[in-house]
């Protein structure tokens, strides 16, 4: 326990032993898990988890709406809209070039994919984002598109799902990427006055402005096994405190046992868990 | 420019407010008209600066000569107090007031109480408590937001420090009573805009409001943390930018040189600042300052379209 003059706050840290399993970088289709490798396709068949292991492998938006939604079902909403450069953002490369090559790697506008879909025949608005695009930041387009399905939530008498996996907010837009924290949240709070539920999926990672606003918001918030979902990245903590880090730092694991999620759901069983939801969250 | 020439007829409007305590109309005016020109790579670092000098006055500064009878309330009601943020009850001028602000330290022992301004998620609980005393009573709500940002520890993860901030911001999404808040010093990241969704918020001339610190910026895109003046440069956490954008509704003047150099003339600026922006908001119907708050940020950002 802390001293009673540390601060005023129990600084005390919990630790939990794992095994400690970092492997080096290796080939997209290597598990970092146990180092099965996968033939392109093959993960696909399998929603992208080990089948050795249980490792759950990043996916992108397309393939998750996929995943999750009745097949044919989803119907893009806001797929024009793209980032601006509001501040001529020039670090070692323009801005803009990051863009225009996130856009021609990942064939998304953004890093956010939004559109109405049935899951087990129940109507939803599904708000994913895509970790290959510039780390899945929010800029503006990621703020307006998710505040955007808030709307079209309301307005179909919805609940909407977000799958995010994201960095955190977009250092190139500066402090427009940071008021995109409250503008999600006001966009949740006219939809819970509305009646609406949000249903907030928590990928790998989740991290800095995202999860300090709308994915911590949700009426239910689950997570997938092994996702970062951490404020500060375990790096930040590292340098900027030396504190040493638990092996489960940050983990959806560690988050279930400290009370901030709901529940860990393998991404098998995410689409009929999520229709479930619905099925709950319908009015009666 | 388009956004400059809204820039200086915003800035034209609601500066002047200052002038009525003050009377120095001319210095306003030179203060204004700096305001107008882009500010240079130099003067964006000199505003770091002076938001992080360590004669800067602090919240609790601005507490004693602002607010009258100021009666602290300490702790989150759950685990602990957070002496990173400050809580309590004060008569502005007639009326009593509800303030949240971020604290740090003035020596090394101040600062390790204050944690240098960065909470724990027990301090946006705090500040959250205070928020719906404010709504129970009808008293307004003022914050003033200086932290270097939320603390990055292990046990403020494992006690839920995004969440935390994502709930205080909602808390003050929801408020019906008049809500105003001034960056006072640094505005660093989600550890203020968790306390910053206001009515109106103000900014003092020489604080910075960005969404990572210069070092940090630096760090991750130049890979140099040493390279933070160019950072600056490019995020442009100034003010003069944060009303061009706006992410902010006026500037509050300092002193020549910076508010250190003359806490008392800050803190008549400030107050007459904060008085300005509540005598904009009171009249407003409770359901209709909160939708205005909502849409003010619901159109923040710039787009395009393919």
């Amino acid at each position: 326990m802390s001293s009673p003059d540390s601060g005023g706050v129990d600084v005390s840290v919990e630790t939990k032993k794992t095994t400690d399993a970092a492997p080096a970088k290796s080939h997209p289709n290597t598990c970092p898990g146990c180092g099965s490798h996968y033939r392109d396709g093959e993960l696909a068949q399998t929603l992208r988890v080990c089948s050795q292991c249980g490792h759950h492998f990043p996916v992108g938006a397309r393939e998750r709406i996929e995943q999750l939604a009745d097949p044919g079902s989803f119907s893009e909403e806001d797929a024009e809209l793209r980032s601006a450069d509001p501040l001529g953002f020039f670090d070692l490369r323009p801005y803009t070039e990051r863009l225009a090559e996130a856009e021609i790697a990942t064939g998304l506008g953004d890093a956010i994919v939004c559109g109405s879909a049935t899951i087990e025949d129940e109507g939803c608005r599904l708000s994913v984002m895509d970790f290959a695009f510039m780390g899945g930041s929010m800029g503006s387009v990621v703020g307006e598109k998710f505040a955007r399905a808030c709307d079209s939530a309301s307005e179909g008498g919805v609940p909407l799902v977000s799958v995010s996996a994201s960095g955190g907010a977009r250092m190139q837009e500066g402090i427009l990427a940071l008021m995109q924290l409250p503008k999600t949240v006001c966009a949740i709070e006219e939809l819970h006055d509305s009646g609406g539920a949000l249903l907030s999926i928590l990928t790998h990672p989740t991290t800095g402005g995202v999860l300090a606003s709308f994915a911590s918001l949700g009426d239910v918030v689950l997570a997938e096994p092994g996702a970062l979902m951490s404020f500060a990245g375990p790096r930040v903590v590292a340098q900027t405190t030396r504190e040493k880090l638990p092996a489960d730092f940050g983990l959806a694991e560690s988050n279930l046992r400290f009370g901030h999620v709901d529940g860990i759901v393998p991404r098998g069983e995410l689409r009929p868990t999520i229709a479930r939801l619905l099925r709950l969250f319908k009015e009666n | 420019m388009r956004l400059r020439e809204r820039l200086s007829k915003l800035a034209g409007m609601k500066l002047l407010r200052g002038t009525k305590l003050s009377g120095e109309l001319e210095r306003l005016q030179d203060q204004l008209d700096r305001l107008q020109a882009e500010p240079s790579e130099e003067e964006i670092w000199r505003s770091v600066e002076l938001a992080r000098h360590q004669d800067r006055p602090y919240t609790l500064d601005y507490v004693e000569r602002i607010l009258d009878d100021f009666f602290e309330l300490h702790g989150d009601r759950g685990r602990a107090d957070d002496r990173a943020i400050v809580t309590g009850l004060g008569k502005l001028g007639e009326r009593t007031i509800v303030l949240v602000g971020h604290q740090k330290g003035r020596d090394l022992k101040e600062r390790t109480k204050r944690n240098f301004g960065m909470a724990y998620p027990e301090g946006y609980r705090k500040a959250m408590r205070a928020m719906a005393l404010a709504e129970r009573h009808g008293f307004p709500l003022v914050t003033m937001v200086d932290t270097p940002g939320a603390y990055p520890g292990v046990a403020a993860e494992q006690h839920g420090q995004g969440g935390a901030i994502a709930r205080s911001q909602a808390a003050m999404v929801r408020l019906s009573v008049p809500t105003v808040t001034c960056v006072i010093g640094e505005g660093g990241s989600g550890g203020a805009v968790a306390i910053a969704v206001a009515d109106r918020v103000l900014m003092q001339e020489h604080a910075i409001y960005s969404v990572i610190s210069p070092e940090g910026c630096a760090a991750i895109l130049w890979r140099d943390a040493g390279e933070a003046r160019k950072a600056a440069a490019a995020f442009k956490p100034d003010a003069a930018h944060c009303l061009e954008l706006g992410v902010i509704d006026a500037v509050v003047p300092e002193p020549e040189g910076g508010a250190h150099t003359d806490p008392n003339a800050a803190a008549e600026l400030l107050e007459a600042g904060i008085l300005g922006a509540l005598e904009e908001i009171d009249a407003l119907e409770p359901d209709e300052r909160r939708r205005r708050r909502r849409e003010k940020y619901r159109v923040m950002g710039i787009l395009s379209t393919a």
